[in-house]
């Protein structure tokens, strides 16, 4: 076990360290950011010197030892925007992110789950067919356009939710800023959730369902049927187990896409999360920001996919982890 | 003891009959400030936080004319000196009386600003008579004394003097990294900032000792509420979540005017949005019958009607109506027959290519519009390779001069004919400064002798009238192509009285908001 997490730990410093190589070799491609810090007027030998000052005029390698040997003592930068550590700008806005992606998984597996048991289970019915159906509807329309159509109904004609934003928020142990403890927080979570669920929630449905009416196929379960063990047994004990294996790996891995998704959600409902923060730091030219926003997610990425390799050992036992014999 | 509560029922009493007039405004711009330090960058999202937050020494009325704020009166001594007299007991946020002395101080920091220094110029001192009088001395006869005295907003010398907890001077003006002044305001305006957290909501409280007591305002708390996204914050104002909102897209002005529970105002703004040719690059362009073609061949009505939905004003120069050097004989001339022979006249019967840069995400619509005008000049055989790219990769590809033709929007910041000049068609002079946004490389030495003429002329009716000369030549010599003037628009539910408060500059004087109910 340890040496999958020493291994582990290497493994995400390579990734942090090539996420960082490349942020930053791409950073001279977003722009120029100067052009965001001063007016239209300013003249170019202003900006040149302001340039000088900020180091922007030094070569590519001069410039990322720099920045490499300051995030070795943790710090990435302080963002030209915020003027604040870039890393303290965005641990600010994580838990509005994870919030978001927490509303998201709860609608996910609320809804994926006895969805596609039903229709696996009944594959003929009429609600089966509608899901189905709507599934497909559900993969191809754009997230933008689900959060605008929620919006239009739920907030301007029917006025039932808040249109944008988070809502009243509390501070919970001093450093979590959180909506999940107000009706009005929770309320302005609500549309934001269904949005991001709405591009992972067909596609469990659909896994779910395939998954299931495999197993369903399959001896035991048929042996099950032969021995006369009740069908709530067969179906949710046995089967279900069964068919949740693909479902943890291919979720572990949407958990983190989901996270990406959350630049589109979070700037259509003015969120206040770090996906937002990310998509404006790349209209500023924000680069510290996008540098370190890049391999902060970088890192959610390998911690959220070793919990899935060791969730999925529990869940399996005769899967091994890398490292033990 | 009996009496004391009676007092507190009194108090209490009180308060809630003010409070019941008062009202509360909820607000949601595109963006939110920067910074708190009116002086870090010249942008018009720094000038709506100081229309709030401070008072400058005049203010433009909607007719472009000037009203007096925190300067009383004042009257022009000699050709270069100008003397003001400042309002008196005036308090800043802090408790601090106003007096000449943060003039000065404030004086001394514009003129450190990398953003405003340039407006500044022009001015050889500032000098103080009296706690309550001062002279503001330019080195040449100046006749925009007044334009730029709307940019003097009184910081709280005493406030911003010392150090702050990391030692630093409180009055240090940082374009990049912290300072006390971006994080701390004491001015005089109708608002204080009690909370903030950047990028997500800005709070205000009215300022209890407002010297302006006879401002008609009734908002003691404003939430201002940044919306990025324009369908977002639409909604956002027809869901009854914020009672005041701009820019509107114009998309969705007839949504909003349908409507019942909101209402949209619009208004002539003073943006340019021009197309620059460019002599060094392209030959063709050197002849004057060729951009008087690409002149011609340009449907300015056109691009309005249909990209711009009817908001933006067609333009054939650069100042927009209300400004000294308005030209009213000029009129867009779009007419493709002409532009052919013309074109057939200068020997370019078959055209010729050249390449287009536009970018897609600075003025309205700017991407479209550069598209229109690639089909446009397909009717004069220019075949155009437009490319666009967002605003960050825009600027440094327009330094470079990167394309034939290029795409730039201009606002004056003294709301003078002559800034249009300076910067987009004086000839290119690297030591000057002079031209810094000309890509065109148009130059006019006659034109150049007029503008700086004007420059040093105080009588306004002369000035207009070397002004419209000079749109006049450029004009006739197509040195540019002027597209439109964008327009501005607000919205708000019904019952928050926006009209009388919002001007072309895009500062509204939320100060003054009267909400009915």
């Amino acid at each position: 076990m340890i040496a999958f997490f020493v291994k582990r730990f290497f493994q995400a410093v390579v990734v942090m360290f090539v996420i960082s190589l490349i942020s930053f070799s791409i950073q001279d491609n977003l722009g120029d950011p100067l052009r965001e810090l001063v007016g239209q007027a300013v003249s170019e030998e202003e900006r040149q010197a302001l340039r000088d000052e900020m180091g922007l005029n030094d070569p590519f390698l001069v410039q990322y030892v720099r920045f490499a040997s300051k995030a070795l003592q943790g710090d990435l930068g302080d963002s030209y925007f915020f003027k604040q550590p870039a890393f303290d700008v965005i641990m600010k806005k994580l838990p509005a992110t994870l919030e978001l992606v927490f509303g998201a998984t709860v609608i996910i597996v609320l809804f994926s789950v006895p969805i596609g048991v039903y229709s696996a289970i009944n594959p003929q019915s009429w609600f089966s067919k509608t899901v189905m159906g709507l599934s497909i509807i559900g993969i191809s329309v754009p997230v933008f356009l689900t959060a605008i159509g929620l919006i239009y109904l739920f907030a301007i004609e029917l006025n039932w939710l808040p249109s944008y934003g988070r809502g009243e928020t509390t501070q919970v142990w001093g450093v979590w800023e959180t909506g999940l403890f107000s009706a009005d927080g929770l309320k302005h979570l609500i549309l934001p959730s269904f949005t991001l669920a709405s591009i992972m929630l067909p596609l469990f449905i659909r896994l779910i369902r395939s998954e299931m009416m495999e197993v369903l196929q399959s001896e035991y379960v048929k042996f099950a049927w032969a021995k006369g063990i009740s069908p709530r047994r067969i179906y949710f004990l046995h089967a279900l187990k069964n068919t949740m294996l693909p479902v943890i790996t291919v979720g572990g891995v949407q958990i983190g896409t989901m996270v990406a998704y959350t630049i589109l959600t979070e700037t259509v409902f003015q969120w206040p999360g770090m996906g937002f923060l990310f998509l404006e730091a790349v209209n500023r030219v924000d680069t510290p920001l996008i540098v370190a926003y890049l391999i902060i997610v970088g890192a959610i990425f390998v911690v959220t996919n070793t919990f899935v390799d060791l969730i999925y050992g529990l869940v399996n036992p005769t899967v091994k982890l890398a490292g033990r014999k | 003891m009996k009496k004391t509560a009676l007092l507190f029922a009194g108090a209490a009493l009180a308060l809630s009959i003010a409070s019941a007039q008062a009202a509360t405004l909820r607000m949601a711009y595109d963006a939110d400030p920067v910074s708190l330090d009116p002086y870090e960058q010249l942008s018009g999202g720094t000038l709506q936080l100081s229309h709030m937050t401070y008072d400058p020494l005049v203010r433009w009325d909607r007719s472009l004319g000037f009203e007096p704020r925190l300067a009383e009166k004042w009257e022009r001594i000699d050709d270069n000196t100008m003397r003001f007299h400042l309002r008196k007991g005036v308090k800043f946020h802090s408790g601090n009386d106003l007096s000449t002395k943060d003039i000065a101080f404030t004086f001394k920091r514009l003129q450190e600003s990398p953003d405003f220094k340039g407006v500044f110029a022009p001015f050889k001192a500032l000098n103080i008579i009296d706690d309550f009088t001062f002279d503001m001395v330019t080195n040449e006869p100046f006749p925009l004394i007044l334009n730029n005295m709307t940019y003097l907003f009184p910081m709280d010398s005493a406030f911003f003097t010392g150090n702050d907890a990391d030692g630093k001077p409180k009055d240090q003006l940082v374009k990049h990294g912290d300072s006390f002044a971006s994080r701390n305001i004491s001015g005089t305006g109708p608002y204080t900032v009690s909370y903030r957290e950047q990028g997500v909501k800005v709070e205000f409280d009215r300022n209890a000792n407002y010297w302006d007591t006879k401002s008609p305002g009734n908002v003691d708390k404003i939430i201002l509420t940044p919306i990025k996204e324009a369908p977002t914050r639409v909604a956002a104002l027809l869901a009854g979540d914020v009672d005041f909102i701009a820019p509107v897209p114009p998309t969705d002005h007839d949504r909003i005017k349908s409507n019942d529970n909101v209402d949209l105002v619009t208004m002539s703004g003073t943006r340019i949005i021009t197309f620059q040719m460019n002599q060094d690059r392209v030959e063709a362009f050197k002849d004057v019958r060729v951009r008087q073609a690409v002149n011609y061949a340009i449907n300015q009505e056109g691009i309005v009607a249909k990209i711009m939905k009817g908001f933006a004003t067609p333009a054939a120069q650069f100042s927009p109506k209300g400004y000294l050097g308005y030209n009213e004989n000029l009129k867009p001339r779009f007419d493709v027959k002409k532009a052919q022979a013309l074109m057939k006249e200068a020997g370019y019967e078959k055209g010729f290519n050249v390449t287009m840069m536009s970018p897609n995400n600075r003025y309205v619509n700017d991407e479209k519009i550069a598209q229109a005008v690639v089909s446009m000049l397909s009717k004069i055989n220019i075949k155009v390779d437009l490319k666009t790219m967002p605003k960050a990769q825009y600027w440094p590809a327009f330094d470079e001069r990167a394309a034939d033709m290029m795409l730039i929007g201009w606002h004056s910041d003294t709301e003078d004919t002559n800034n249009f000049f300076e910067f987009l068609s004086a000839c290119p002079n690297k030591d000057t400064g002079a031209g810094q946004y000309n890509s065109g490389n148009y130059c006019n030495p006659k034109v150049d002798a007029m503008m700086v003429k004007a420059n040093t002329i105080t009588d306004p009716a002369k000035r207009a009238e070397i002004m419209q000369t000079m749109e006049q030549v450029v004009f006739d010599d197509a040195g540019f192509v002027p597209l439109h003037w964008q327009n501005l628009s607000w919205g708000a539910r019904k019952g928050v009285d926006i009209e009388p408060i919002v001007n072309g500059m895009d500062f509204p004087y939320l100060g003054d908001l009267v909400i009915k109910q």
